[in-house]
C-alpha cells in the first residue's frame, strides 16, 4: 500500500508509532512532576516500576495476566468503535460474562480443563453478548444513547451479582459473598503447570493459558473487521451510515450484531481471572479491566496490534505501580492510578494536542511561504 | 477591527489587488498547484476556471488561509503577506463565499453576520451596532436579507446574499466566490451578477471560481485558466470566446456534446405511477410522479434544485420509503406495502449513482478499491468464502480506473484525496460496470471538468444504444438537452411537464421550470399529466 498521508500532512508512520510515543512521554513527564511534588526521585521511581514490571520473571508474568484482560476489553471496545458505537459496558459485560464462566466452571465438576474450556468460552462470550446486545438493540431500533444504555447495564451487572454472590451462588457456611471453589480439574494451566511439565519449578503466578486465547481472539478481530464481508459492513456502517443504507447494509442488525461481537469478547475475561486464577467466582473480579479496556482500544488505534501492544504497556503500569507502592512507603497506590489516568489523558483525550506541531516540524521546511507583514 | 465599513474602496497603491507568486501545494502524491502565478486587477471581476482537480479551489483555499502553500508567495495590495488561518486573510480584507455556505441553520440572519465579530461580550450594544451597519451595506449593494429570519427557512439564493453581506460587513474588499451560481435559478443569477455589478462599481474585487463559461463571458473582466495545477492560460475577456476557453482547459478542442437520437425505444423497463413521497413534517415533497422509462432511451428529469427530483431519485432506488403509488421493475411491484430496499433494487438490476456523491456514493476515508465496492459486498466473485479478497477487488478497482480515466490510478488512495470528478467517474463506473437494467443518475457531472464530461456523456448515450434504460436527473439544462430522448420538467414536487427531446426549448423547459404550465400546448404532454401546480417561482 502507498504511504498515503492524512490531510493534515502527517505520514502513517507518524500517527501510528510517533505520536503515541510522544503522547506516553508527555505522560511520564507529568507524573514525574507528580512524583516530584510528594517528595520523591522520579526517575529512580519510574525506573523501578520498570523493573517491577518487566524486570523479572515474576513481574513479567504478572504484567502478562493483565494485558490478557485488556485485550479482551480493548478488543471489544474496538470492534464497536469501528461500527462507530462508544461501548463503556465493558465492565459489566465481563462481569456478566464471568458469571456465565464461573456456572460452566461449577457444573463441570469433574471434567479435565480442555473439556471445560470450549464450554467455559461459549458461556462466556454469550452471557457477555446478552449484555451487549441489548443496549445495541435499543440504540438501533430505540435510539436510545448507547453510552447511558451500557453504564446502566455496568450497573445492572453490578447489582445482579451483588444478589447472586451473596445469595444463591455463596459457598455453604462461609461469609464472604464468592461461590464456592471450582474442581481443580477445571483449573485453566497456568505457568507452575506449564513450567512443572517441562520439569522447572516456579511460584505460583497468574498468568495461564488464557493469554492464547486473547492472542487468538486479536487475530480473529483482526480478520473479522478487515477481511469479511461482514467487517466490511460493519466499517461501513461506522463511517457513513447514509452510505451504508446507500449500498443496502441494514445498519440496525449489523449494530446489534457489533455489540453482541463487542460483548462477547468483554466476557471472556471470566476465562484470564475465574478459570485461570481466582478459581471461584468473586465480587468484582473484572476491577476495573473494562474501563481500562477503553483507554487500551484508544491508544492502541482500534486495530488488533495496537491493541496488543497498549495492553501491554497497561499491564506494566498495573504491575509496576504495584511494586512501586510495596517498595516506596510514601508512594501510596494511588499513585499508580494518577499515572494511568494521566496516560489515558494523553493517549486518549489529548490525543491530537501534539499533532499540529508534529506536522510543522516534519513538514520540509520551505523558502518563507511569506515574508513579514508589511 | 472597525465595524464601519467604507462603502468605496481607497484608491490602490498599484494596479494590483491580490497576487500569487509561485504557490506550490501537494497533497501526498496530488500536486494540486504548481507554481501557480497569477494577478488580479483591484476594481475588476477575475474568473478562475479549469477543470477539477486543476486546482482552483485549494488555490483559493490558500489564499484565504484554510491551507498553506508549500512554497510561493502571497501579496495584497503591493506588500507580501503571511496568511496562516482565514482570520488573518479576513484582516487583509479578503473575504469568501463558498459552494457549500458556512451559516448556522438555526440561527438568524443578523446573528450569523455577528458571528466572530460580535464586538463586545455583552451582545446588546452589538447587535444594535451591526443592525445598522449590515442595514447600510444592503442599502448600497441593494443586497435586501431579512435580518431576524432563520436561515434554515430562507432560500438558496437568499442565503448566499447572507454570505456575501457576511464577507463585506467584516470589512472584505477582496471577495472570493466559489461556484456562486452552481445552486441558483436563472433568475436568481441575474440578481447575483447584479450586485457584483454594483460591487465593482465601488472598487471592490471579485474573484469567481466558476466552471460556466457563459457566466465568465457575461461578467468577467480577465479570466485565468488552470489545467492540471497549472495555470495555462490569462485571458482579458473581451479578448476571448467560450471555445477558446475550453480548449485551453482541456488542451484541445472540446466539442460540446450533441444529441445523438438512439434507435426508437422497446418495451417499459421502469414504470412510475402515482409516485408520492411525504417527509418527516407531513409535506408531500414529490406529488403523483407518473412516468415510464423504456428500454434503448434516456429520459432526462430538468428542474432546479429541490423540486422533488432528490426525492423521487431515492424513492426509485429504495433508499426511502414512499407513501403512494406503485414502482413496476422487472416484473417485480413495488408499493408501501411491499418495500424495496437498496439490496433488492440492485439484485432488481437497478444501479443508482447519488447526487450526493460525498455522503452516500462513498465512505470518504476508505481507499478507493473498497468503495469501488461499495454496494456489492456480497459479490461472490470477490471473496473466498467468508474472506474478502482484497487484491481482486484492487485489480478489479485498477481495470476500472484505466477504463474510467480515474487519476491518480492508485486504488490504495484515500477516496477524499481524489478530485470531485474523479471521484464521480470512480462510482459511475462502479455502478455502470454491474450492467444495470436501469441506471438512475443524479447530476453526473456536477464538480466534473469537461474532458471528463464528455467521456461520461458518451458512456451514458452508449449504455442507452445498448438497450438499457436511465433515469438523469441534472441541474444542468444543456446536459438534460443533450443526452435525452424525452425531458420531464418538475417544479415544486410535481412533474409540470413532459417533452420529446425535439420539441425541447430552453424557454419552454425554463417556464415548465417556473411552475407555468398555461401555454403548454395539449399534445406535448402525455395523457394524465397535467398538473394544477400553479408553483411558486423556483
Amino acid at each position: 500500500m502507498s504511504a498515503s498521508t492524512n490531510t493534515d500532512g502527517l505520514p502513517r508512520w507518524a500517527t501510528l508509532a510517533l505520536l503515541p510515543a510522544i503522547n506516553l512521554f508527555a505522560a511520564l513527564v507529568v507524573s514525574s512532576l507528580v512524583i516530584l511534588a510528594i517528595g520523591q526521585d522520579p526517575v529512580s521511581a519510574l525506573a523501578f516500576m520498570v523493573k517491577g514490571a518487566v524486570g523479572s520473571g515474576t513481574g513479567l508474568s504478572y504484567t502478562l495476566y493483565y494485558a490478557t484482560s485488556l485485550i479482551f476489553t480493548g478488543l471489544a471496545v474496538a470492534i464497536a468503535n469501528h461500527a462507530g458505537l462508544f461501548n463503556i459496558g465493558g465492565e459489566g459485560q465481563a462481569y456478566v460474562g464471568g458469571l456465565g464462566t464461573g456456572l460452566v466452571c461449577l457444573a463441570l465438576s469433574g471434567w479435565p480443563w480442555y473439556a471445560v474450556l470450549p464450554v467455559a468460552v461459549l458461556a462466556g462470550a454469550l452471557f457477555g453478548a446478552v449484555w451487549g446486545l441489548v443496549p445495541g438493540y435499543l440504540q438501533a431500533y430505540r435510539g436510545s444513547h448507547i453510552v447511558i444504555t451500557t453504564i446502566m447495564f455496568n450497573f445492572l451487572a453490578s447489582a445482579l451479582m451483588v444478589y447472586l454472590l451473596g445469595g444463591p451462588l455463596i459457598e455453604h457456611g462461609q461469609m464472604a459473598p464468592e461461590s464456592r471453589e471450582f474442581a481443580e480439574s477445571t483449573f485453566l494451566p497456568a505457568v507452575k503447570d506449564i513450567a512443572a511439565s517441562l520439569g522447572y519449578r516456579t511460584s505460583t503466578l497468574p498468568l495461564n493459558l488464557s493469554l492464547v486465547l486473547a492472542l487468538l481472539c486479536a487475530a480473529g478481530v483482526w480478520f473479522l473487521i478487515w477481511h469479511t464481508r461482514w467487517g466490511f459492513q460493519m466499517r461501513t456502517v461506522g463511517a457513513n451510515e447514509a452510505a451504508a443504507r446507500y449500498a443496502g447494509i441494514n445498519a440496525r442488525t449489523t449494530i446489534v450484531i457489533a455489540m453482541a461481537i463487542s460483548g462477547a469478547l468483554a466476557g471472556l475475561v471470566g476465562i484470564n481471572e475465574l478459570q485461570g486464577v481466582q478459581h471461584r467466582i468473586t465480587l468484582n473480579f473484572q476491577a476495573g479491566m473494562g474501563f481500562t479496556g477503553i483507554a487500551v482500544a484508544l491508544m492502541g488505534r482500534g486495530h488488533p496490534v495496537g491493541i496488543v501492544l497498549s495492553s501491554l504497556l497497561f499491564g506494566a503500569l498495573y504491575q509496576g505501580g504495584a511494586e512501586l507502592s510495596f517498595e516506596y512507603n510514601e508512594i501510596s497506590p494511588r499513585l499508580v492510578v494518577v499515572i494511568q489516568g494521566v496516560v489515558i489523558l494523553f493517549s486518549g483525550a489529548l490525543e491530537h494536542m501534539f499533532r499540529p506541531a508534529m506536522a510543522r516540524l516534519l513538514k520540509p521546511k520551505t523558502p518563507a511561504t511569506a515574508g513579514q507583514r508589511a | 477591527m472597525s465595524q464601519t465599513v467604507p462603502l468605496s474602496v481607497p484608491p490602490q497603491p498599484g494596479p494590483w489587488a491580490v497576487e500569487l507568486v509561485g504557490i506550490d501545494k501537494r497533497f501526498g502524491p496530488v500536486h494540486a498547484n504548481k507554481a501557480v502565478s497569477l494577478r488580479i486587477r483591484a476594481g475588476s471581476i477575475h474568473g478562475l476556471v479549469g477543470e477539477n482537480g486543476a486546482g482552483k479551489s485549494t488555490l483559493m483555499s490558500i489564499l484565504y488561509g484554510f491551507y498553506q502553500a508549500d512554497e510561493g508567495q502571497i501579496l495584497v495590495n503591493g506588500a507580501e503577506v503571511r496568511i496562516r488561518e482565514p482570520k488573518d486573510a479576513i484582516a487583509l480584507g479578503i473575504g469568501m463565499v463558498h459552494q457549500h455556505f458556512m451559516l448556522v441553520e438555526e440561527f438568524t440572519v443578523l446573528e450569523n453576520l455577528m458571528l466572530g465579530a460580535e464586538g463586545g461580550a455583552l451582545l446588546k450594544d452589538g447587535i444594535k451596532k451591526a443592525r445598522a451597519e449590515v442595514e447600510r451595506l444592503e442599502k448600497a449593494y441593494r443586497l435586501d436579507v431579512p435580518l431576524d429570519a432563520k436561515v434554515a427557512d430562507l432560500n438558496v439564493g437568499i442565503q448566499q446574499r447572507v454570505e456575501i453581506l457576511k464577507a463585506l460587513y467584516r470589512g472584505a474588499q477582496v471577495l472570493i466566490l466559489d461556484e456562486p451560481t452552481a445552486v441558483l435559478s436563472p433568475p436568481e443569477v441575474q440578481d447575483l451578477f447584479r450586485i457584483l455589478d454594483a460591487l465593482r462599481a465601488q472598487g471592490r474585487t471579485i474573484l469567481m471560481i466558476t466552471h460556466k463559461l457563459k457566466e465568465i463571458m457575461a461578467i468577467t473582466d480577465a479570466v485565468s485558466v488552470l489545467r492540471q495545477g497549472a495555470v495555462v492560460a490569462n485571458f482579458q475577456t473581451r479578448d476571448t470566446n467560450e471555445a477558446a476557453l475550453a480548449e485551453a482547459m482541456v488542451g484541445r478542442r472540446a466539442n460540446p456534446a450533441v444529441r445523438r437520437p438512439g434507435a426508437p425505444a422497446g418495451a417499459p423497463l421502469l414504470t412510475v405511477e402515482d409516485l408520492s413521497v411525504f417527509d418527516e413534517r407531513g409535506v408531500e415533497r414529490l406529488k403523483r410522479a407518473t412516468f415510464r422509462v423504456r428500454a434503448g432511451e434516456i429520459v432526462g428529469v430538468a428542474g432546479v434544485a429541490g423540486n422533488g427530483q432528490s426525492e423521487l431519485l431515492e424513492a426509485l432506488s429504495g433508499m426511502t420509503p414512499f407513501q403512494r403509488g406503485r414502482v413496476h421493475v422487472n416484473g417485480r411491484d413495488v408499493t408501501p406495502e411491499s418495500p424495496m430496499d437498496p439490496a433488492q433494487a440492485r439484485r432488481q438490476g437497478i444501479a443508482h449513482v447519488p447526487e450526493d456523491r460525498l455522503r452516500r456514493a462513498v465512505v470518504k476515508p476508505f481507499p478507493a478499491f473498497q468503495n469501488a465496492l461499495l454496494g456489492y459486498q456480497d459479490d461472490p466473485a470477490m471473496a473466498d468464502g467468508p474472506r474478502l479478497n482484497w487484491k481482486r477487488v484492487a485489480a478489479a478497482t485498477a481495470r476500472l480506473m484505466e477504463d474510467w480515466d480515474v487519476r491518480p490510478r492508485q486504488p490504495s488512495l484515500r477516496t477524499s484525496l481524489f478530485s470531485g470528478g474523479n471521484q464521480q467517474k470512480l462510482v459511475l463506473g462502479r455502478e455502470m460496470e454491474r450492467d444495470p437494467n436501469v441506471l438512475l443518475v443524479g447530476q453526473p457531472t456536477r464538480g466534473v471538468d469537461i474532458g471528463a464530461i464528455e467521456f461520461i456523456h458518451r458512456r451514458l448515450l452508449a449504455m442507452r444504444d445498448a438497450g438499457k434504460a436511465i433515469l438523469l436527473v441534472s441541474a444542468e439544462l444543456e446536459e438534460i438537452m443533450a443526452l435525452s430522448d424525452r425531458i420531464l420538467v418538475m417544479c415544486d414536487g410535481a412533474i409540470t411537464g413532459e417533452l420529446a427531446a425535439e420539441d425541447a426549448t430552453e424557454g419552454l423547459i425554463g417556464r415548465l421550470m417556473a411552475g407555468i404550465t398555461d401555454d403548454i400546448e395539449p399534445n406535448t404532454m402525455e395523457r394524465g399529466q397535467r398538473t394544477d401546480a400553479a408553483g411558486g417561482a423556483a
